[in-house]
């Protein structure tokens, strides 16, 4: 017994510590944000004529449009091609190109974004220039952070699935099943809190990615009419500034950080209403 | 009789399109991913050789080799790794085995796992710099870019180690109540070796994480391409040497392929080494 | 059953709460006690010479170099090159987390508390795709360009095609001196793309064939030389050529300071005179920059 007090002091000391990460962060993030917020008016954020933080014009929500309209974009195409490669991995492949398929992508989610993007820029661009220029576009940002969380949907789905207890499936097949009857009716509904922790997990990476996002899309600051109009994402626009920016603008790119982290935010309390919602 | 043989062959069709667009979905993926690689090692392979693995980098990085920054990009690894994994698999631990899903400590430290998932990695590097480098005075150090990226993994880490844990069958916890093993026991004896596959799929999650960062270190273990005599020194990751290259360096193209070719390479011998150990654990802790 | 015995854990837990306060107290002092001895070693490794330089990322592969040269000249110096932009180094400096600032610029009338010491001049150059027919354009048709007034290549002397605007992001020093030489504001001009380093603005318009951008010249020359299909635009009759940048008749450059909050003394004046002598200017050179003379 005096294991199990010990273990649950080390086990709550962990956790705490968690908790005191991100909360040290958000201090972190609103101390630095303060000068922006306690002199401008939020509302200045929402409706100044432009981006031009040199010319103390400050809006941000041409950018927050180019972030929600990547990242559902991203998940849109990686969310199904994610969970079909998981059940290609787990239900339908054969052993050996299942564990060479998986093994692939394990690789590819260690892939450094700078890669992608630089692949982005330049192969992916010029192909969508081809097609419409000027290439560096909302497509292109699509395409790459596609390929970037398609390797923690798959990973995630997979190790979900992999997970649901023989049994359920053995007894799904007993009741004469077909095999996507008993993916569909049975593994998925069994393994839903995997696969969508990892889809949050995917859509958080997709909101905050950097690098990649920053060389193909193009970074101009607008609301985007077509796929093919460049975007900035405020991920990238701090990534772009930071290094440059001094005083409010600095204040500011940090307000950008909080409103990202706030986005997630809502994301997480969605995510969490839907479950209760489910198990109701 | 017809109706019955209808639906049968309907859900022939059925089952027939799924297996189709889900064997499309894999080799349109399949092809798109080799088709990176392929530029990788097209791009890349021509400059790789023994010196490049052996030497330290010369004239920003154009010519020489990588060493000195393989070795700090390990060394921040092996810190990110050593803080971040018993933080977060002892609050996945806690989260699963101890505290009802639904309290509100339980949900607090899930949320704010969440929260964290989602702060852009630049972010991570600002504050990394703001607070280990300046506030607790580690200054540009392998260290202060290892703590920042255990703080970047933690949400990480600590989603996937809960997924595994929670897909532990429940009956696994029954018996060993019932046979009166104390909490501590059934979980280092059971629980863990059961979970162990999807904790070392986590696991290579986080290090594919944190060999690919670039942002967060840029600020926090520094730019410096010596090699590193202690913790304390600054040392550049290899992601960022690629970024440095590829985005900073007329000319570094070359070197930039073939060090990403030594990152995959490197990631794939972590990944087999991973799960090999992963597996074994789990057949020798449950039959014996 | 087992969801019971969770519970009754859980609340045997909290009646001892007292104890678990303790024992994170006690995790919390191991880890503040780590930091400390960490910090404790930091005076003793900083006294055996070492330096810190950090700021503009234009000047950190440079400085790099030049560092490494001079540790070689003097055993037992470290000098640690970080890099961040240049708001990064007047920022340091300033704080005094680094003795000294890069900075790809001159300094800027708010910052006279500081003292700046060029190592190296650059030149920014226009560039366009090698597959593009046009060979220099007037300052009004760039102008007129990046503010969206010339839509088509035929306009300027091209083919009948859309023009891609490439800009440099906020704050890059690139594009103060740009907006400077054109007489114009960052808000009057109409970009397609927007980027970051130069290295990207030169793929870009690799990968772009109607594209215009501004990158430094001396990657530009170099990239050019390579055989990549970038073209430099001459700029006001001047060819374009890191050559023209030295004999100082190209209109568009820049220097490359090193910057420090006070009168050098010791080590910093040392690297700091190091770094401007004539022993750094095969290492500038090889960066592609223009090597200055010390007085």
């Amino acid at each position: 017994m005096l294991t199990d007090k010990l273990l649950m002091g080390i086990l709550r000391a962990g956790a705490l510590m968690a908790a005191l990460v991100m909360l040290l962060i958000l201090i972190f993030l609103m101390h630095e944000s303060w000068p922006a917020l306690s002199t401008l008016s939020i509302g200045r954020f929402m409706t100044d004529a432009s981006w031009h933080p040199l010319e103390g014009a400050y809006n941000l929500m041409p950018m927050l449009s180019g972030t929600l309209l990547a990242s559902a974009g991203a998940l849109l195409l990686a969310v199904p091609l994610g969970l079909a490669s998981a059940i290609f991995i787990v239900f339908y492949a054969p052993p050996y190109p299942a564990a060479i398929y998986k093994r692939l992508i394990e690789l590819l989610s260690g892939i450094p974004s700078v890669v992608f993007g630089f692949w982005g820029l330049t192969t992916l661009v010029p192909l969508i220039n081809q097609w419409h220029p000027p290439g560096a576009s909302l497509l292109a940002g699509i395409g790459v952070l596609a390929l970037m969380i398609l390797p923690t949907v798959t990973l995630t789905a997979y190790t979900a699935l992999a997970a649901v207890p023989d049994e359920l499936l053995r007894n799904a097949a007993a009741l004469g099943l077909s095999r996507w009857g008993m993916v569909q009716g049975v593994a998925m509904p069994a393994a839903r809190t995997g696969i969508a922790a990892g889809i949050i997990l995917a859509a958080a990476r997709a909101l905050g990615e950097t690098m990649a996002v920053l060389m193909v899309a193009g970074n101009v600051v607008q609301y985007p009419e077509t796929l093919f109009d460049p975007v900035r994402t405020l991920a990238a626009n701090i990534a772009l500034e930071t290094a440059y920016a001094m005083g409010d603008h600095r204040a500011v790119l940090f307000v950008s950080g909080l409103l990202l982290m706030l986005l997630v935010m809502a994301l997480s309390g969605v995510a969490g209403l839907l479950e209760k919602r489910r198990h109701a | 009789m017809r109706e019955m043989k209808n639906i049968h062959t309907a859900q022939v069709l059925r089952e027939r399109a799924v297996q189709f667009l889900i064997y499309v979905a894999v080799l349109l993926i399949s092809a798109v991913f080799i088709w990176i690689l392929a530029d990788l090692a097209r791009g890349g392979i021509a400059h790789l050789s023994w010196e490049f693995l052996t030497e330290s980098p010369r004239d920003a990085g154009r010519a020489g080799g990588i060493a000195s920054i393989l070795v700090s990009t390990l060394l921040i690894l092996l810190v990110a790794l050593l803080t971040a994994v018993p933080v977060a698999w002892t609050s996945a631990i806690l989260l699963v085995e101890f505290v009802p899903a639904d309290s509100p400590f339980g949900k607090t430290v899930r949320f704010s796992l969440h929260v964290l998932a989602g702060v852009p990695s630049i972010v991570f590097g600002l504050f990394g710099n703001a607070f280990f480098c300046i506030y607790l005075g580690l200054g540009f150090s392998i260290l202060s870019g290892g703590l920042t990226l255990a703080c970047m993994l933690l949400p990480i880490l600590t989603s996937t180690a809960e997924a595994g844990l929670r897909a532990v069958p429940h009956a696994y916890r029954m018996s060993a109540s019932a046979l009166g093993m104390t909490h501590t026991a059934a979980l280092v004896h059971l629980i863990l070796p059961a979970a162990a596959p999807v904790l070392a799929a986590g696991l290579l999650l986080g290090i594919g994480r944190a060999l690919a960062e670039t942002a967060a270190l840029l600020f926090t273990s520094g730019y410096v391409e010596r090699m590193p005599d202690s913790l304390l020194d600054s040392g550049r990751a290899l992601a960022l040497h690629i970024f440095d290259l590829s985005m900073n360096v007329p000319g570094g193209d070359m070197p930039a392929y073939a060090s990403a070719l030594v990152l995959a390479g490197l990631l794939l011998c972590i990944n087999i080494t991973a799960m090999k150990f992963a597996h074994g654990l789990q057949r020798r802790k449950i039959m014996t | 059953m087992s969801l019971i015995n969770n519970r009754l854990v859980v609340k045997t837990g909290m009646s001892k709460n007292f104890r678990y306060v303790l024992i994170h107290l006690f995790f919390l002092a191991i880890v503040v006690a780590c930091v400390a001895q960490a910090q404790a070693q930091m005076p003793t490794k900083t006294a055996s010479q070492r330096l810190v330089l950090t700021g503009s990322s234009t000047i950190a592969p440079l400085a790099g170099e030049i560092a490494r040269r001079f540790e070689s000249l003097h055993p037992g110096v470290r000098i640690d090159v970080q890099t961040g932009g240049s708001s990064r180094g007047i920022h340091d400096v300033r704080k005094g987390i680094a003795a000294i600032g890069m900075v790809s610029r001159a300094l800027k009338p708010d910052e006279a508390d500081l003292q700046a010491f060029t190592i190296a001049q650059d030149g920014i150059s226009i560039i366009v795709h090698a597959g593009n027919p046009v060979i220099t354009l007037s300052r009004k048709q760039i102008a007129d360009i990046y503010t969206g007034r010339i839509t088509h290549w035929n306009a300027a002397g091209g083919t009948d095609a859309r023009i891609t605007v490439v800009n440099k992001a906020e704050g890059r020093s690139t594009l103060e001196l740009f907006l400077d030489y054109l007489q114009l504001k960052n808000s009057e001009i109409k970009p397609h793309v927007i980027i970051g380093d130069n290295a990207q603005g030169i793929k870009t318009v690799i990968g772009n064939p109607h594209a215009i951008g501004y990158v430094s010249i001396g990657a530009a020359e170099y990239e050019a030389r390579r055989g990549a299909p970038v073209r430099l635009l001459s700029l006001g009759g001047v060819e374009a050529s890191v050559e023209n940048v030295r004999q100082g008749i190209f209109p568009l450059s820049r220097p490359l300071n090193l910057v420090t909050s006070s009168e050098p003394q010791g080590l910093v004046r040392r690297f700091i005179e190091f770094a401007r002598s004539p022993q750094v200017h095969d290492l500038v050179r090889a960066q592609y920059f223009v090597p200055v003379n010390a007085d």
